[in-house]
């Protein structure tokens, strides 16, 4: 017999999102799992316990969504049933409507025998769902300053997860970038760790750049780089306690970044190697892939299983997304603090022919209300690159400015806070057969997704 | 533009006009840690202070102050310092102590100076912290902080305030209150936000040409108004003439308003 809360608190969610679906209310995914865990605080425990292959968590600022989609589709390559919580429902109210809207009738989940959840958690949220999911993995991509209004300094982030790990069972699997020290000093101590991370330094700068939030040790001293790949992450060793990169068992080597939207690169997991061609573009998506190959690692898929999901890789949601629009390409790059921004930047950059862009910067609460990390992302190296530019969203303005002050002179410079206006005008002024480049904050991204999709004729996200 | 005791003491100090090998204007700004104390886009400031001179021919030279570089007492004539995170703080603290003792007497002298955030808090006599540490500031501004604990709220959203010359308009996060002395003014009274403590109304302080307040995102590339004063400041201390021509700012009053009614 289940526990009866948790039979109500199911048929509750699910009578929830079917409610807010009728009522086109979107998804219905928060509602849901908040009225789920109202009725049964111990609805996710009672129902990740159920998982036949456990669970895996996905944490950090940067690549959550893209590291579990590529997680997912491993283990659904290697025959596993996933349950993930997509569409960015990754507080523990996504969670618990995933689990709930898995489960039957009778409060049960559905098949769970070969049944592996796959849960992307915010950077926050994730301190609460360790101790009810019991994950058997959780994978720390990077930590960087991210919506300072909501989450808080990033000092206090690491201390947080830190916190949050001395509470976990000793058992649990760290897979952790050796390149962020913030995110690789985690492993201190802990038995079982899967570290990866880029070897050769042909990508890399010698110092890390603007967008580095991680410059000290723990004891203090100035970090040292061999390389820097991007902000913070690269080869860093403390030249006072002698704290350096672990050794990485997953690795790529020989990357090459092509026109920006795929990459090759050489895999090593261990002794084994492979080469692999990943179908998605950018430095950023190169570390997905090593922490989707270091979770499965992890999680004992095999490596082929995998090698095949990064092969097939398609942008995850708003992720490097491309629609066909009126005979021109409509590419989608999620920007959404300084780090981020930064990678998206320099994607954009290896392919000259991208000449057209729309940034579109909103200021809602899930994008932080404080849009000061815009001046923190180095606009500068894209100065002069481009002939057509436009700002849109919330705060299409201060967007504007801060292009002006890193000294864009681009003969179209057009500033629109009407999004659904700002997108047309890009595509119209965008010249037939070439290519819009669209960076929204993540509430801007939903509605620019919205108008493209009704335009190119994708789904709504929550039927995706 | 500024008040008459810092043009006199301006005068006094300075006398003649000493200007480049191309007669251009010469200012001189020292950025306070740019690398710790630069969690909110505290660049913005320092380019909008570059552009601005740039564009009316005054040659700015900015120069980084990291922690060990000693603060030459007259080497400049303008001085910044953005915001931190609190283990940086700490570093900053003790910095301030050991090697840029000279930032006060500057201040004295009439040289320009921001803090903000962070910045703010610790050019003040003494920030008490989270875990109740007090860590002394550089005694730029007769103003203390204190931090009320982990369960006070902090104090964060869209802030406006209006000062002598107008609006100001930036967004705050802080945890700590800031309580003015007698020897510091406001700098600006709250329109919409916190400010200093929540409760008094105000924001900022400023001291002879020292100013200090909560606002970044960053303050100055959306509030022209503030960043010429800091320029005319300068520019009147070292030349005696504050004199600056009037640049587009259609953009950057656009922004303005636009943060003036961010929810």
């Amino acid at each position: 017999m289940p526990d009866p809360r948790t039979l109500a608190s199911v048929w509750a969610a699910k009578g929830t999102a079917y409610a807010s679906r009728a009522l086109r209310r979107g998804g219905g995914t928060a509602a849901s799992g908040l009225v789920g865990l109202w009725l049964q605080p111990g609805l996710i425990a009672d129902l990740a316990a159920q998982l036949g292959e456990g669970c895996v968590v996905i944490t950090g600022t940067n690549g959550k969504t893209t590291t579990s989609l590529l997680v997912s589709n491993a283990a659904r390559e290697a025959g596993l049933d996933v349950l993930a919580n997509g569409s960015g429902s990754n507080l523990m109210r996504g969670v618990a409507s995933t689990l709930a809207l898995a489960a039957g009738s009778d409060g049960k989940l559905i098949g769970p025998q070969r049944r592996i959840g796959v849960f992307e958690m915010d950077e926050a949220a994730m301190t609460l769902a360790l101790p009810e999911l019991r994950p058997r993995a959780v994978v720390f991509t990077n930590l960087f300053r991210d919506q300072l209004d909501r989450y808080g300094e990033v000092d206090a982030v690491a201390s947080r997860w830190r916190d949050a790990l001395a509470r976990a069972p000793k058992g649990l699997h760290l897979v952790l970038n050796a390149d962020d020290p913030s995110v690789a000093l985690l492993g201190e101590g802990w038995e079982h760790v899967t570290y990866f991370g880029v070897e050769g330094k042909a990508l890399g700068h010698d110092a890390p750049d603007h967008a580095s939030d991680a410059l000290t040790c723990i004891c203090g001293a100035r970090f040292e780089y061999a390389v820097a790949f991007y902000g913070h992450v690269g080869h860093w060793r403390c030249p006072a306690c002698k704290r350096k990169r672990p050794k990485p068992h997953v690795t790529a080597r020989r990357v090459s970044l092509r026109d920006g939207r795929s990459a090759s690169f050489e895999l090593g997991v261990g002794e084994e190697k492979a080469t692999i061609q990943l179908g998605l573009g950018g430095l950023y998506n190169v570390y997905n892939a090593l922490a989707a190959v270091a979770a499965t690692t992890a999680l004992d898929l095999p490596l082929a299983a995998t090698e095949r999901a990064l092969g097939s890789a398609t942008a995850a949601f708003g992720r490097q997304e491309a629609f066909e629009v009126d005979g021109r390409r409509v590419e989608l790059f999620l920007g959404k603090n300084p780090a981020g921004l930064n990678q998206v930047l320099s994607t954009l950059l290896l392919d000259p022919s991208r000449k057209t862009a729309l940034f579109v910067l909103n200021d809602g609460i899930a994008d932080g209300r404080d849009v000061s990390w815009i001046w923190d992302a180095d606009f500068e190296v894209a100065a002069g690159k481009l002939d057509r530019v436009f700002t849109s969203g919330t705060r299409a303005a201060e967007m504007a400015l801060r292009l002006k002050y890193a000294e864009w002179t681009e003969r179209t410079m057009e500033v629109d806070p009407d999004i659904e206006r700002a997108l047309n005008r890009a595509i119209a002024l965008t010249p037939e057969g070439t290519c819009l480049t669209i960076v929204p904050t993540y509430t801007a991204m939903l509605t620019v997704r919205e108008l493209l999709a009704k335009r190119a004729g994708k789904q709504e996200f929550w039927r995706l | 533009m500024t008040n008459g005791e810092t043009g006199k003491r301006a005068n006094e100090q300075t006398g003649k006009r000493a200007e480049g090998p191309s007669n251009k204007p010469r200012l001189r700004l020292g950025h306070l840690y740019p690398d710790l104390m630069n969690i909110y886009g505290d660049r913005g400031n320092i380019l909008t202070l570059q552009r601005r001179c740039r564009l009316r021919g005054i040659d700015l030279e900015v120069v980084a102050l990291e922690v060990g570089d000693a603060l030459a007492p007259e080497g400049f004539d303008m001085l910044f310092m953005g915001g931190a995170q609190d283990n940086e703080q700490r570093l900053v603290a003790e910095d301030l102590q050991a090697t840029k003792g000279a930032l006060a007497d500057a201040v004295q002298d009439g040289v320009v100076f921001l803090g903000v955030c962070g910045g703010y808090q610790l050019s003040g006599r003494f920030y008490r912290g989270l875990d109740g540490t007090e860590l002394r500031g550089a005694g730029v501004f007769d103003l203390f902080t204190l931090h009320p604990g982990p369960k006070a709220k902090r104090l964060i959203g869209n802030l406006s305030a209006r000062w002598e010359g107008g609006t100001l308009a930036g967004f705050e996060n802080h945890g700590g209150r800031t309580y003015l002395g007698p020897g510091a003014e406001p700098l600006a009274k709250v329109l919409r936000g916190h400010g200093n403590d929540g409760e008094s109304g105000f924001e900022g302080a400023r001291y002879k040409n020292a100013f200090g307040c909560y606002l970044h995102g960053p303050l100055l590339p959306k509030n022209p108004a503030f960043a010429d004063h800091l320029i005319g400041l300068a520019l009147l201390r070292k030349y005696g003439d504050a004199t600056l021509a009037p640049l587009d700012d259609a953009l950057e009053l656009m922004s303005h308003a636009e943060a003036l009614k961010a929810p």
